[in-house]
């Protein structure tokens, strides 16, 4: 089955190719089989790959397809690795990823034919680069999904192309990736110049001959790393993810909350033997995290946008991920990239079936009450809200329990700032989900008449993903419990470098205990607080006022970079171009037609004229060749 | 005779040409110092032929045989020369030659 790996990205692509140079013939109908159905048979493909790679004793494989790049004695070969965590990646992608395709034939379904077609390929031709992404077997393989991957969420984010903000949102989240691309890419240049290779394998063998601390070892973990920080949304090159929630909310759920954003996560986990030898740059990556986390999650208390409430806690979650990375607990970011992805990507199908419902209107200021009308959604959702908030026995507890037992045994200072980012997580998602769900209704009386629950293939997936959010935590289950850590023990060859930090037994159960109890006191006083909200239109002053302008960092960067950049163009624009290149450029231009009129009068039509100068010229050279 | 004679001359012969050419309107008498001025270089081609084959430098007369190019070209020209200016007749009942700056514009 190993050899036939290519065929999981391919049928995307194929996908991509029928839905995208057939989208003025194709039915709607045909449209969402082949979108869904490449990606549905890629999960099955997926699968199939994933038992034999989970078998006792698979040793990693790498699949040569044909050589890409071969120049000098740089061979880069277009190659796909499988081994367990591309494994684990490839059901991530393609399974979460059917389901949100499933969810979009009915959630888009009132395109036109043509945008619905455009919709699906772009959605399989992200799926496509995704999968090259976590396939590749060595760093530019990887760089090519990485770019793909931004053009898909580009074209997806701008996908209601005739609203201007939705372009520059678009713009302003490729800018951004474009930020940490340049990182990744230079990282790869040294990569090339110091290793001569970009293969994994190659690169991971030669790595310890650095040594430990090496410089240039730290400029490549850290130049990665600036990659990962635009992908994957870290301070400071966060902002363009919740800006992202402009294109169709399918597409928030699998790019900018599944799957996309995690690539950083991958790449870092990939590349932990690099990581393990530079402590320095993972120090950076868990303060990084940490700081991200904070950041996000308190800016996610007061936000009024359902789907920005949850780009927010995107953010923020990806915060953990790093947050583990850095101290070294690779097999719990993979943990929670996993379990992130069932419940965010459930959070944000609710969120677009409480959309869908209410036409269009995003406030929540405007909702409530909405568990009348939508049980299944609100089920769904509320399964969501737990599992993200951490409450024993779904799968956002053991996940964030591991992350915050390591941040535990690493430092003190830095597992304290993580539980309150887990406490003010829990809050926010309480409040979204009182204020969405319960109190009565506020908005409009013809949205009230609207109201109802979606059909079944919206609520489909939505069942599914409230499923795996909560039977997902169980693939790794804390030491504690006694039983075996599953996702460990099956990750352990890839992740050779991990050295998670142990604690003591009782501290454990210690720590878990006072985060749970903490989560269902915040969930108390959210209930308390937003079970009856009222919508009173009270400006919000102080702090409230700062977190709801999400610390004025949009601002910030619009004042410190945007527009010193934009002053900086337009000097060029003027002053250099306009002024300068233009000025000599028209210069040249107008002199010579000048001179050309000066000498036009030469041109009398006097034929004695003509042959007078002839004589003259001839009596000049002939003066000449008798001096020279 | 020594060859200064010919060049003298053929200079003298030579400027003729070019002054008249340079000064006169009629189509005729140019194209007849047109001719001046060839025949001007072939008598200086004759004449220093003959002087390197009486200075032993040079075994035969094959360098006058250049003349006899000139003079087939300059009957070329004639023909086709005369055949303009008698267009030119023709069309403008004159052979001065500015009329023909009739052309420009």
């Amino acid at each position: 089955m190993i050899h036939l790996v290519w065929l999981v990205p391919f049928l995307p692509l194929l996908g991509f190719l029928i839905n995208g140079l057939g989208r003025k013939y194709l039915p709607k109908s045909l449209t969402g089989v082949v979108g869904s159905g490449s990606v549905l048979a890629a999960f099955v493909i997926s699968l199939l790959i994933f038992f034999e790679v989970r078998q006792p004793g698979f040793t990693p494989q790498v699949v040569t397809l044909f050589d890409f790049i071969n120049v000098g004695s740089l061979h880069i070969p277009f190659a796909f690795q499988v081994d367990q965590l591309s494994a684990l990646f490839l059901l991530i992608i393609t399974g979460v990823g059917s389901l949100i395709h499933i969810y979009s034939t009915s959630y888009m379904h009132e395109e036109s034919n043509e945008g619905f077609a455009r919709y699906f390929a772009y959605l399989n031709l992200f799926v496509f680069s995704m999968l090259i992404l976590v396939l590749g077997a060595n760093y530019v393989m990887m760089f090519i999904g990485w770019e793909g991957v931004g053009l898909c969420s580009y074209l997806l984010i701008g996908f209601w192309f005739r609203n201007i903000n939705f372009n520059k949102a678009a713009n302003k989240a490729f800018i951004m990736n474009r930020i940490g691309d340049l990182g990744f890419l230079l990282g790869i240049f040294l990569m090339i110049q110091q290793f001569g290779s970009v293969t994994f394998s190659e690169v991971f063998e030669k790595v310890p001959a650095l040594g430990e601390g090496s410089i240039i070892l730290f400029a490549i973990a850290m130049l990665l790393f600036v990659g990962a920080m635009g992908k994957s949304a870290q301070v400071p090159l966060y902002t363009w993810l919740p800006d992202a929630m402009a294109g169709p909310t399918p597409v928030s759920a699998l790019i900018h909350a599944a799957t996309m954003v995690t690539a950083g996560i991958y790449m870092v986990a990939r590349s932990n033997v690099l990581y393990s030898l530079a402590p320095y740059i993972q120090a950076i990556i868990a303060i990084v995290g940490v700081v991200t986390a904070l950041l996000a999650a308190s800016i996610a208390l007061k936000q009024n946008d359902i789907k920005k409430v949850l780009a927010y806690s995107t953010v923020s979650q990806l915060g953990y991920m790093f947050l583990a990375l850095g101290t070294g607990a690779y097999t719990a970011a993979v943990f929670h990239v996993m379990t992130h992805a069932f419940f965010k990507a459930l959070l944000f199908l609710g969120s677009g079936s409480v959309i869908h419902a209410m036409g269009g209107e995003q406030d929540i200021r405007k909702m409530g009450g909405l568990k009348k009308w939508m049980p299944v959604t609100n089920i769904t959702f509320l399964i969501g809200c737990l599992a993200i908030a951490g409450i024993p026995g779904l799968s956002g507890f053991f996940s964030k329990d591991e992350i915050l037992a390591n941040a535990f045994g690493y430092n003190k200072v830095i597992y304290a700032l993580a539980l309150i980012g887990a406490l003010m997580t829990a809050f926010y998602m309480f409040r979204l989900y009182y204020i969405t769900f319960s109190g009565k209704f506020r908005g409009t009386h013809e949205q009230e008449h609207h109201l109802h629950e979606s059909p079944a293939a919206i609520t489909l997936p939505l069942i599914i993903l409230a499923v795996l959010s909560v039977i997902g935590g169980y693939v790794g289950l804390p030491e504690v419990f006694g039983a075996p850590h599953l996702l460990h023990e099956y990750l352990s060859p890839v992740l050779v470098s991990e050295h998670p930090h142990h604690l003591d037994h009782t501290l454990e159960w210690g720590l878990m205990g006072l985060s749970t109890v903490l989560v269902i006191v915040m969930i108390f006083i959210a209930r308390g607080k937003f079970s009856r909200y009222e919508d009173t239109g009270a400006e919000n002053t102080g702090i409230a006022k700062v977190l709801e302008n999400k610390w004025y960092v949009d601002e910030l960067y619009d004042a410190i970079i945007v527009k010193p950049l934009l002053v900086l163009s337009r000097f060029f624009r003027d002053g250099i171009e306009r002024s300068g290149i233009d000025a000599l450029v028209n210069g040249v231009g107008r002199g010579v037609k000048w001179g050309g009129g000066r000498i036009r009068l030469l041109q009398n039509g006097q034929v004695g004229f003509y042959i007078f100068a002839m004589v003259i010229g001839m009596i000049v050279l002939f003066v000449i060749s008798l001096f020279l | 005779m020594p060859v200064q004679y010919y060049i003298f001359l053929s200079i003298a012969l030579f400027c003729i040409g070019v002054m008249g050419v340079l000064m006169r309107r009629n189509a005729i008498i140019i194209f007849m110092c047109i001719e001046l001025m060839l025949n001007a270089v072939n008598l200086l081609l004759v004449a220093f032929s003959k002087m390197w084959v009486d200075a032993g430098r040079i075994d035969a007369d094959a360098a006058q045989l250049f003349v006899f190019f000139v003079m087939v070209v300059a009957a070329a020209e004639v023909s086709v020369g005369l055949a303009i200016i008698v267009m030119m007749y023709r069309n403008t009942h004159s052979v001065d030659i500015n009329i023909l700056s009739r052309l420009k514009n």
